[in-house]
């Protein structure tokens, strides 16, 4: 068990190593990085000058070192846009972005728990087709298209809802439908088949020939097990929603890190962008480790796994 | 492919989408909660996992007469038939020429609503482009991404898998490392930092997608190469004296080939949603290709006088992966 947390935390590090690496190499990526700082006709002194500002006339390992330093400090640079800590800017929008993902994660699970444990109980009949295909409709529809429609219909037409901006209740409503369409489709594909599978075990037919009642069967052997891959998913979802929310935020000008990463990309500010990539996946690494140390609680397969190897 | 082929080929692909969840006793089993994650993870595992007793019965059936295909494989294969055929035609011939503009044509509206007028059915643009050339036309730059971005994916995701697989250690043990790396973060984050840093471009799109997608297919190589590596017609061809590059090429990929081909229809899907998200951000394909995503990215000034720019677009993507999807569905059954 502390194996497998020593492990896991490893793999953790690793991420977020990786992860500094390409946000580092991202500048470098978009050419010069000292052409966007100065002006056009700026004399080579200058030119040179910023150059050693920035430390890029070092050895890119040294540079590498210099930044990760300074991440680590919680130091991730200066806006170019409004010269002020990109860091700050970023961890200001991350409330917003976590409401958002926390209530989308929360909507698809109240749909896809349900229609996923009725398609599974009614396999192959009319419950399981019809929310069959309502799963394939979440995850075959373009989510940001899906937000542009809800707010045609409801802002627009209906003029129930406001389309955009955030302060309200209100202005939660379209956007959280419109983030969880994709979570809701893969989760009630994969409650369905988690319960599906947990209901052809041997234990289950066991179960039953013991007499046991179906509501016991259900609650205490099917459901119990079936949650399993189901947490892991949806923890893991958490991650997807977080990163889906990038492109749905912009939708309704939802003052998220998402909008603030395609402003920021507009404006080819750097620091911002990078600072949003390093704080999402901080975010959803903490999670996943969150998630699987959960997941080890729940099944006692894995406890055993690691004291085997 | 003969009969007996393909029962052997379902079912090395079965035992290696379901190896490193199934086994818990080995090293692998440390690795569960982080093998089976992330949206991508579980598209595969529902490609790949379903219905074992299913899939008995019809290896048994196999023996005596190919399987009709399913409802959901003729469904969404018509789908994915009609936008191919779309795309072929648009090559040579749209209604208008998708870029051509004209203001005093702008906004005009679709052809059941007042003031349409005859020759432009879905209407037009607010600079007076014909909606239905530009869906046409955008039908070539959704297929051409989704399906280039996954071979590159593919590509690069078979070699490591490969190498994963078959040849164990250190190797193994760096791809699975990257795996687990890449496996973390979401795809549509990663592509659109990079984007941020590279610049728009349709081949950028291509690549970018190719790049954050190879995970999936490596995954299910190497698991699957596992598994075939064990049999024994493999240990029966090396005591022959076959060499690695033969094993590999006669024995070891015709195997596990089938998975691969589920995992990349639905990954075909996948990215052109990815694609329509990028250039609807701005950040994907430049807006002088025409794109659906593209064309979401133009209209939504417009959207509330002229809701049609904002539907097609948007329908033409739907039906295409939903198509791609229920074909992918019908095939892993």
């Amino acid at each position: 068990m502390i194996g497998y947390l020593v492990q896991r935390l490893w793999q953790a590090i690793l991420v977020l190593l990786a992860v500094s690496v390409l946000s580092f190499v991202l500048i470098f990526l978009s050419g010069d990085p000292v052409a966007s700082l100065v002006p056009l006709n700026a004399r080579q002194e200058d030119v040179d000058n910023i150059r050693r500002q920035y430390n890029l006339d070092q050895p890119i390992v040294v540079q590498y070192a210099i930044f990760l330093r300074r991440a680590v400090a919680g130091d991730l640079g200066e806006s170019f846009k409004f010269r002020s800590d990109a860091l700050s800017m970023v961890l200001g929008r991350l409330p917003n972005t976590m409401l958002l993902a926390c209530t989308s994660m929360l909507l698809s699970m109240l749909i896809s728990l349900p229609l996923g444990i009725l398609a599974a109980s009614y396999k192959g009949r009319l419950p399981d087709a019809l929310s069959s295909l309502v799963a394939l409709l979440g995850i075959s529809m373009p989510s940001f298209w899906l937000g542009v429609i809800l707010i045609l219909v409801f802002a627009g037409g209906l003029r129930w809802l406001p389309a955009s901006g955030s302060g309200t209740w209100q202005h939660l409503v379209l956007p959280t439908i419109t983030v969880s369409a994709f979570a809701t489709g893969l989760l009630i594909r994969l409650v369905r088949r988690s319960v599906a599978d947990t209901m052809a075990q041997m234990f289950v037919v066991t179960a039953r020939s013991k007499g046991l009642s179906e509501r016991t069967i259900a609650w205490t052997h099917v459901l119990r097990n079936s949650a399993i891959p189901v947490v892991t998913v949806m923890g893991l979802q958490f991650g997807a929603l977080l990163g889906g929310s990038v492109v749905v935020e912009t939708v309704f000008a939802w003052p998220g890190v998402g909008w603030l990463m395609i402003q920021a990309i507009e404006a080819r500010d750097l620091p911002v962008i990078r600072a949003a990539v390093l704080m999402l996946a901080l975010f959803i690494v903490v999670i996943n480790l969150v998630v699987d140390v959960l997941y080890t609680l729940l099944d006692p397969r894995i406890r055993l796994g690691a004291k085997a190897g | 492919m003969s009969a007996d082929a393909e029962g052997v080929a379902g079912t090395a692909g079965d035992g290696g989408a379901v190896g490193p969840l199934a086994i818990a006793g080995q090293p692998d089993a440390v690795r569960l909660p982080a093998a089976a994650v992330g949206q991508q993870a579980a598209t595969t595992a529902d490609a790949g996992a379903d219905h074992r007793p299913a899939r008995a019965a019809a290896v048994r059936r196999v023996g005596r007469r190919r399987r009709l295909p399913n409802r959901q494989v003729l469904v969404g294969g018509a789908l994915v038939l009609v936008t191919i055929c779309v795309a072929l035609v648009s090559l040579v011939w749209t209604p208008r020429p998708p870029q051509a503009q004209d203001l005093s044509l702008s906004l005009l509206p679709p052809f059941w609503m007042d003031g349409a007028r005859p020759g432009f059915p879905f209407g037009t643009d607010l600079n007076g482009r014909d909606l239905l050339s530009q869906i046409m036309a955008g039908a070539q730059a959704s297929l051409f991404v989704g399906v280039a971005s996954v071979v590159v994916g593919g590509t690069i995701g078979l070699l490591l898998g490969l190498l994963a697989g078959y040849f164990g250690g250190w190797i193994e043990a760096l791809v699975m490392r990257l795996v687990d790396i890449q496996l973390s973060l979401p795809g549509v984050l990663l592509a659109i930092a990079i984007l941020a840093a590279t610049g728009k471009g349709l081949l950028n799109v291509v690549l970018v997608l190719g790049f954050v997608s190879w995970v999936q297919y490596a995954r299910i190589v190497r698991a699957s190469t596992l598994g075939v590596r064990a049999q024994e017609y493999v240990l029966g061809a090396r005591a022959l004296g076959a060499n690695d590059a033969r094993i590999i090429r006669r024995h070891i990929l015709p195997n596990i080939l089938p998975p691969i081909l589920v995992v990349a229809t639905i990954n075909v899907s996948s990215n052109i949603l990815a694609e329509a998200a990028l250039s609807y951000l701005g950040v994907g394909v430049p807006l002088s290709t025409v794109t659906w995503g593209g064309m979401l990215n133009e209209g939504k000034n417009v959207f509330e006088l002229a809701w049609w720019n904002a539907l097609w677009p948007g329908l033409a993507i739907l039906l295409v992966v939903f198509g791609i999807n229920l074909l992918g569905d019908g095939l892993s059954e």
